[in-house]
């Protein structure tokens, strides 16, 4: 059983609530921080720490808060991203309505390493209760002197905030969220300059997922040379991951970073095996964004080595034969689940949320939706698939935002592990009926 | 100063100087096209992805190709960088997608769209798209909408290109024109149906390279290849008043702001020069103007810039040696230079 940091105690009775999460170790992290530690030095534990990004790039945490400008008497931004919308991702959402103090110390603490006055929570608009559990937990924290005015008698004036998001995918893209965050339109800024020097209303601003912050906290504890312990190699600590689809036990688990891919889909500690008795087909590992991989490429890479949950192993074999850990979405298909048809429905989601600024991922993404439905009606011919795979490579890589390439990969990494399914589709389309149906589809495209 | 070369050819460019604006600097078919940039407008740029390069070489000190094509418009040159247009297969077939996306939606309703003649997505495709599409479904329409008496906004022809926005944004007071939606079915809008009644709004049909926005007090008067501008002047007290009269005949059918050879306009005009000054006595004229770029309004413009371009590009591959200087503004290999 992995050993838990951000998830230890979400199961204790009341552990929303400020009392009960200061019972059982809240706040101490906090308390070390601001009473015996300094800006620079908590800085230094998270880059010793290891700790990467855990919103999806995977980027250093430590490096990403060096980085940040400190002209003087210029303010400075801490932003948490609770936009949560990657298709299979749930994780953030269950830290903070479980226990949302774990958040808001991980925005004060890091607000104290990053010397920011203020700070935001920016949480998509579907979790407007989760929201509000915030909204308490923020109240709380200011009635106890954790918010506000010199806290715990340091010095530190800090206030944070949660603005609720309009219901947009788009605006989990750091520089799209500072727009929305500004009460702009949500499209994503072109880079540079980053958010690190130009951010929220021209400030230097970090932006950081939940999960990240979260993990402030335990870093400041333990301290990040400890941290940095568990996992493998540059995946350190523990991550969580959003474990969806045909398994035994959907839900969230916190895992040590190295665990076989194997076991976590078998073991009982974690999915629990493949639902029904059935047998695996692919697995989706880092959020619908991430190329698709076939069971056998799932367990093993090319090489043959058992592939591990972390960043390096889930990336080993490139594109070719590789994914990505991503958000730590990991949607399991059984055998009965159609490839084509599920991607018709990522298709369908990236062609929605697509902000149009430019001009491959506006058209491109509705284009390739389009010629999947027809695929998936039985009207598709070979040439289609040919074109599907010309239309992915001329979206990738040529957009301002990585949605583009989020609305490639998957189509890329279908195509290419799974074209024999393709082609029984636009080949003898009367044999589809035969494929179970894994998600709705028809009765979602006409809802 | 930074050295950079584009296509073989180097130049000498200041600090902060992007790549497209360096490549307009050497000039000739070297320049990528632009869509969305607009170097009279703050902020513009980045949208259309039409001026991608493939930067083979960051800089001195840091050599690495850059893993993916850039936006020549918005990404700065840095000492010793190497870039590649013209010279590179892949990012021409790139651009080829970028032009076929530009058109999956486009009507193609050149033959009664008063902006033919005069369009840049015409010229972008001719010069760098496919002659045919592989887009095998309803193209987008979208509700007509009633902008004012000037303005007329045909949506379905927009590529978004965000400049109009821009001048809304830059060039009058109270912003009323921007994007509504989003995606697929993002739109042109002067939010929630105002009129554009600011003095500088016209300046919106200048700007835009198709004929989403066009001159109501022109619409369908005559086909743009029929008319002959002539530069004039007036002494305006809202702007420069420099523009340029398109005539048939005796009449002067359109005003317009005078632009360059990449379609920009030299100066910004007010509603008053563009919409209510159409008598001659009202102009000093100066002259004919000179049309350059790529302008059917000059005869046989397509087949004389094919043979052109094919000369410039035997003339790249074998006559220029890697790395030989040109010098800035010279313009040797510029099309209209040679025309003339
Ligand atoms: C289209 C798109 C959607 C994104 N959505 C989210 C999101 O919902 N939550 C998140 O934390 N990061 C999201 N990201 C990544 C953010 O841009 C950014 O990298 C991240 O918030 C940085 O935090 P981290 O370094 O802690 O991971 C998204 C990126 C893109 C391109
Ligand atoms: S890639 Fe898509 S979502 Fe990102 S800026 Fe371009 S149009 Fe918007
Ligand atoms: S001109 Fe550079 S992206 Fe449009």
């Amino acid at each position: 059983m992995s050993r838990k940091l951000l998830l230890a105690n979400d199961h204790v009775e009341g552990i929303r609530r400020l009392d009960v999460y200061r019972k059982h170790g809240g706040y101490n992290a906090l308390e070390k921080a601001l009473k015996t530690m300094t800006p620079e030095q908590i800085v230094e534990e998270v880059k010793a720490s290891g700790l990467r990004g855990r919103g999806g790039a995977g980027f250093p945490t430590g490096m990403k808060w060096s980085f940040l400008a400190k002209p003087e008497g210029v303010a400075r931004y801490l932003v948490c991203n609770a936009d949560e919308s990657e298709p299979g991702t749930f994780k953030d959402r269950y830290l903070m309505e479980r226990i949302p103090h774990a958040l808001i110390e991980g925005m004060i603490a890091s607000s104290f390493a990053l010397g920011a006055r203020t700070s935001y929570i920016y949480i998509r608009g579907e979790y407007f209760y989760v929201a509000n559990i915030l909204e308490e937990a923020i109240a709380e924290a200011y009635e106890a002197g954790l918010l506000g005015k010199n806290i715990l008698n340091s010095g530190f004036d800090h206030d944070c905030y949660v603005q609720v998001g309009a219901g947009a995918y788009i605006c989990g893209e750091e520089t799209a969220l500072l727009e929305s965050l500004e009460g702009k339109r949500g499209n994503p800024r072109i880079k540079p300059p980053f958010p690190a020097i130009a951010g929220l209303y021209g400030c230097p601003t970090v932006v950081n997922n939940v999960e990240t912050i979260a993990a402030v906290v335990p870093i400041i504890q333990m301290t990040g040379a400890e941290y940095a312990k568990i996992g493998v190699g540059k995946s350190t600590g523990t991550k969580l991951i959003s474990a969806s689809g045909h398994i035994n036990k959907p839900g969230v688990y916190e895992i040590e970073l190295g665990v076989p891919v194997e076991e976590f889909i078998y073991s009982d500690a974690y999915c629990g095996g493949i639902r029904n008795g059935k047998q695996l087909k692919a697995v989706v590992a880092g959020g619908s964004s991430v190329p698709i991989l076939p069971a056998h490429l799932i367990l093993k890479t090319a090489s043959g080595e058992p592939r591990l949950m972390t960043y390096e192993s889930l990336s080993d074999g490139g594109f070719a034969t590789g994914t990505m850990l991503g958000s730590g979405g990991f949607i399991v298909m059984d055998e009965d689940t159609s490839i084509v048809k599920n991607l018709w429905n990522f298709s369908r989601f990236y062609h929605h949320e697509s902000c149009g600024q430019c001009s491959p991922c506006r058209e491109g993404t509705g284009w390739m939706e389009k010629i999947l439905h027809n695929i998936v009606e039985g009207h598709g011919t070979p040439e289609d698939v040919e074109l599907l795979w010309d239309i992915q490579g001329k979206i990738e890589g040529k957009t301002i935002c990585p949605l583009g390439d989020a609305a490639a990969w998957p189509v890329a990494s279908a195509i290419r592990h799974f074209k024999d399914e393709f082609m029984q589709y636009v080949t003898r389309p009367q044999s589809i009926k035969d494929v179970k149906h894994y998600y709705r589809v028809h009765q979602l495209a006409e809802a | 100063m930074a050295k950079v070369t584009i296509d073989g050819i180097t130049i000498d460019v200041p600090d902060g100087t992007t790549i497209l604006n360096a490549a307009r600097m050497i000039g000739g078919e070297i320049v990528p096209p632009a869509m969305c940039y607009y170097s009279k407008l703050k902020t513009s740029g980045g949208y259309c992805r039409t001026c991608i390069v493939k930067v083979t070489k960051g800089s001195e000190k840091d050599p690495r190709p850059m893993p993916k094509p850039v936006a020549s418009c918005r990404t700065t040159v840095m000492d010793g960088m190497e870039v590649q247009n013209i010279t590179s297969p892949d990012l021409l077939e790139a651009r080829a997608g970028v032009v076929e996306f530009l058109l999956l939606n486009h009507p193609l309703d050149c033959p009664v769209c008063d902006q033919a003649g005069e369009c840049h997505l015409q010229d972008l495709a001719y010069n760098n798209g496919k002659a045919e599409t592989r887009y095998a479904f309803p193209r987008r329409e979208f509700e007509r909408r009633d902008i004012g008496n000037n303005v007329q906004l045909h949506m379905n022809r927009c590529i978004l290109c965000y400049r109009c926005v821009k001048v809304a944004d830059q060039l009058t007071d109270g912003r009323v024109h921007g994007v509504i939606n989003r995606g697929e079915v993002a739109e042109i809008s002067t939010y929630i149906d105002n009129v554009i009644e600011n003095e500088m709004s016209g300046n919106v049909i200048d700007v835009c390279p198709v004929g989403a926005l066009t001159d109501k007090t022109f619409r369908f008067k005559s086909r743009v290849w029929y008319t002959k501008p002539v530069d004039a002047h007036r002494d305006c007290d809202k702007c420069c008043g420099k523009v340029r009269l398109w005539y048939k005949g005796e009449e002067v059918l359109r005003v317009t702001a005078r632009k360059d050879q990449y379609g920009e306009v030299e100066d910004w005009i007010c509603n008053t020069c563009r919409f209510d000054k159409k008598e001659t006595s009202q102009w000093t004229i100066e002259g004919p103007s000179k049309i350059s770029r790529d302008s059917v309004i000059s005869a046989n413009h397509y087949e004389s810039l094919q043979s052109l371009r094919k000369a410039t590009k035997e003339q790249l591959a074998n006559a220029l040696p890697h790395g030989e200087k040109v010098q800035a503004g010279q313009g040797a290999l510029n099309p209209n230079n040679q025309k003339q």
